[in-house]
């Protein structure tokens, strides 16, 4: 098994026309992901030829899961037109909405986040600003590279795209259930808790990698969730504790508040609720490789 | 982006929310035609983005004119935590009967916003919320829903503003959230929110912080930022769309992925300890795609800043792949030309490394050395900042 993504997921590209999304249906296609089509308002009707692949494009979410039987869609949509096209996703109830999109303003967020509750949370949202999920050999949907790792017992949640590539391709040979990459965003969907819940449930997955960074308290509250609800070994790594306060660094959730949202906290919470947390991701790295014995 | 307070101000004003005159200055001279222009007592006030002006020495009463003048020169220049003062907001001087906090912000841990509000004004709300928690009404605001009339006297009741006042507190309040949502931002504080001696309710003072996500829908916003204030390199770096931050060390960073970079500032303390203590000189992302162009104009930002002895570059390939970042790095050295003269320690990790590290080989520049591992290049890096 693997947790959100698995080799029967079908997905579908909102924003498949785009020069992003193109490159990156192409990358999804050559990882093996089974992409079914793609969604463009204004190319209703017309197909597209990547990678071999010819792909229908349709003129909704709710036309793309009719006729394809699609259940995760990757948005690729520019910030401006974002919104619109999470929410489309939503109303169109389909199980998995991972959201690349990078800059979209967090009203915007806040906004598609309280429709999905209000209308019951059917649709799970990873991102924004997210390298997406991984269940290598099976799915790929988003832009995380999937030839550096293999298959494996390893679950990984990260706030980082290339701190989540590096930690993959660290620890390659002994290769991951699944990876998600929950994005940078002050206002994300899928959480931490998320994650681990999923992970504690999943039974291809010996163990867990979580990777969060300054800003906001998600890992504190994670690190409660992991007192309480897993019985699963944690490792865990905190970037950040050289940033100064105030400055948002890369990511748009990345930034001390005063006291609020410092790596030391985070360490402190993780350790705390019995986290080992590795001091540079290498350290990290070795710890889940002594867990596992790999 | 966060606002001074005139600019908070404006924005206020603009929306309704009832400020006093004033207007800002960069010289004495300003400041004492804004002070004759509104006659009676002032306020000269420092304007800069950070707390505690008042103690620092930041906002002085002025009677006439010719104090406003001398006041502001005793403002300007000074240095408020790391902030030097180049503007004062003169403003008439209010008699103040009473004191509260109003504001909305972002509350990430909800994925919503929340209205804040006390009676208790006219100190720092962290103080509020430690000592006398029950004294700060906290109202969570459903993004889509927003405050209308009832949400805003909702506020107002819970906080227990003085019935006397109520209804000018709750037109504020939905005025502000109103603001708040016009101008996509992430704060909107009013603290103090005063009452004068007749009872008219006033925004004293003001913070804002815009998402600069959403600057694209606010072509005006761009009026805000204070390019003077900008560090140099950070203007440069800017003017070139690089995700960049200047810090105080002296070992420059180059990396792809923010959590990377943040990583690899970590790395590079930790490794400086060992090393006549050095410290990243700053942090810069150069994104997942990590292509010439942009290494080029990265390295060229970081080689320009007099403080930085060596340059880290630490780049995983994973989008791009190792050997493309290799030729990225060695093209990028070849447009700087002389211009860098700074040794770089690289490190490659991820797809095709093998080739990536035979190409940079290869190339043999005089000022590269290639390491294997994140932490060892964080240690030479640190090392060579340490001998120069």
């Amino acid at each position: 098994m693997s947790i959100f993504l698995n080799e029967n997921s079908k997905v579908i590209v909102q924003g498949i026309t785009g020069s992003e999304g193109t490159k990156h249906t192409a990358r999804m296609l050559r990882s093996g992901t089974n992409i079914v089509g793609g969604v463009n308002a204004r190319k209703a009707g017309q197909t597209v030829e990547i990678e071999g692949s010819r792909l229908p494009v349709f003129g909704s979410v709710k036309e793309a899961m009719t006729e394809t039987g699609a259940d995760v869609s990757v948005v690729f949509v520019p910030p401006k037109f974002a919104k619109d096209a999470v929410i489309e996703a939503i109303d169109a109830e389909i199980g998995l909405a991972v959201v690349i999109t990078e800059g979209i303003p967090v009203h915007d967020a806040a906004y598609f986040w309280s429709h999905a509750t209000a209308t019951g949370n059917r649709t799970r949202i990873v991102g924004p600003n997210c390298p997406g999920v991984i269940s290598p050999g099976k799915s790929n949907a988003g832009i995380i590279p999937a030839d550096i790792t293999s298959t494996g017992r390893i679950g990984l949640v990260s706030k980082s795209g290339t701190l989540t590539y590096q930690m993959m391709y660290e620890l390659r040979d002994i290769g991951f259930s699944t990876c998600v990459g929950i994005g940078g965003d002050p206002v994300i969907g899928t959480t931490h808790i998320d994650a681990l819940r999923a992970f504690e449930q999943d039974p291809e997955t010996e163990a867990i990698v979580m990777i969060g960074e300054i800003g906001g308290d998600a890992e504190e509250r994670a690190a409660e969730y992991v007192k309480d609800n897993v019985s699963k070994p944690v490792v865990g790594y905190v970037a950040g504790f050289t940033a100064p306060e105030g400055k948002t660094m890369g990511h748009a959730g990345a930034i001390v508040s005063g006291s609020a949202g410092t790596a030391e906290a985070k360490k402190e919470a993780l350790e705390a609720a019995g986290v080992r947390v590795g001091k540079t991701p290498s350290e990290t790295a070795r710890l889940m490789r002594s867990i596992l014995g790999g | 982006m966060d606002l001074y307070e005139y600019q908070a101000k404006e924005i206020f004003a603009s929306h309704g929310i009832p400020t006093l005159p004033g207007s800002v200055a960069t010289d004495p001279n300003g400041a004492q035609a804004v002070a004759e222009e509104i006659g009676g007592p002032v306020v000269v006030k420092a304007q800069v983005k950070a707390g505690g002006r008042g103690k620092a020495g930041g906002v002085k009463l002025a009677e006439t004119p010719d104090e406003a003048r001398s006041k502001a020169e005793a403002i300007l220049g000074l240095d408020i935590k790391g902030h030097t003062t180049r503007q004062v907001l003169v403003t008439e001087a209010s008699d103040i009967a009473d004191e509260y906090y109003l504001s909305f912000l972002l509350d990430r841990a909800n994925r919503s916003f929340l209205a804040m509000a006390s009676v208790e004004g006219g100190m720092e709300i962290e103080e509020v919320a430690a000592t006398k928690p029950e004294a700060l009404a906290r109202i969570p605001i459903d993004p889509i829903r927003g405050v209308d009339e009832a949400k805003a006297r909702e506020i107002v009741e819970a906080a227990k503003f003085p019935t006397e006042i109520a209804d000018q507190v709750t037109e504020i309040v939905a005025r502000l959230w109103e603001a708040f949502v016009a101008e996509d931002a992430t704060l909107f504080e009013i603290n103090p929110l005063v009452k004068d001696p007749q009872g008219k309710v006033i925004a004293l003072d003001g913070k804002v912080s815009l998402d600069d996500n959403a600057a694209f829908r606010h072509s005006k916003q761009s009026e805000y930022v204070d390019e003077g204030a900008e560090d140099p390199l950070e203007a440069k770096a800017k003017a070139k769309d690089l995700n960049y931050v200047k810090l105080d060390g002296e070992v420059g960073i180059i990396g792809n992925g923010a959590g990377l970079v943040m990583s690899t500032l970590d790395v590079v303390a930790y490794a400086g300890a060992d090393h006549g203590n050095v410290k990243p000189a700053n942090f810069l992302d150069i994104g997942g795609g990590a292509s010439a162009e942009v290494m080029a104009a990265g390295l060229d930002v970081i080689l320009g800043d007099p403080d930085v002895k060596s340059v880290f570059v630490n780049v995983f390939g994973g989008i791009t792949a190792c050997d493309a970042v290799a030729n990225g790095i060695v093209q990028a050295l070849k447009m700087l030309g002389d211009e860098a003269a700074k040794p770089l320690v690289v490190r490659l990790d991820g797809n095709n490394v093998e080739e990536g590290r035979r190409i940079l080989a290869e190339a043999d520049h005089p000022l590269v050395t290639l390491v294997d591992t994140m932490d060892g290049a964080a240690d030479k890096a640190a090392e060579l900042a340490a001998g120069k």
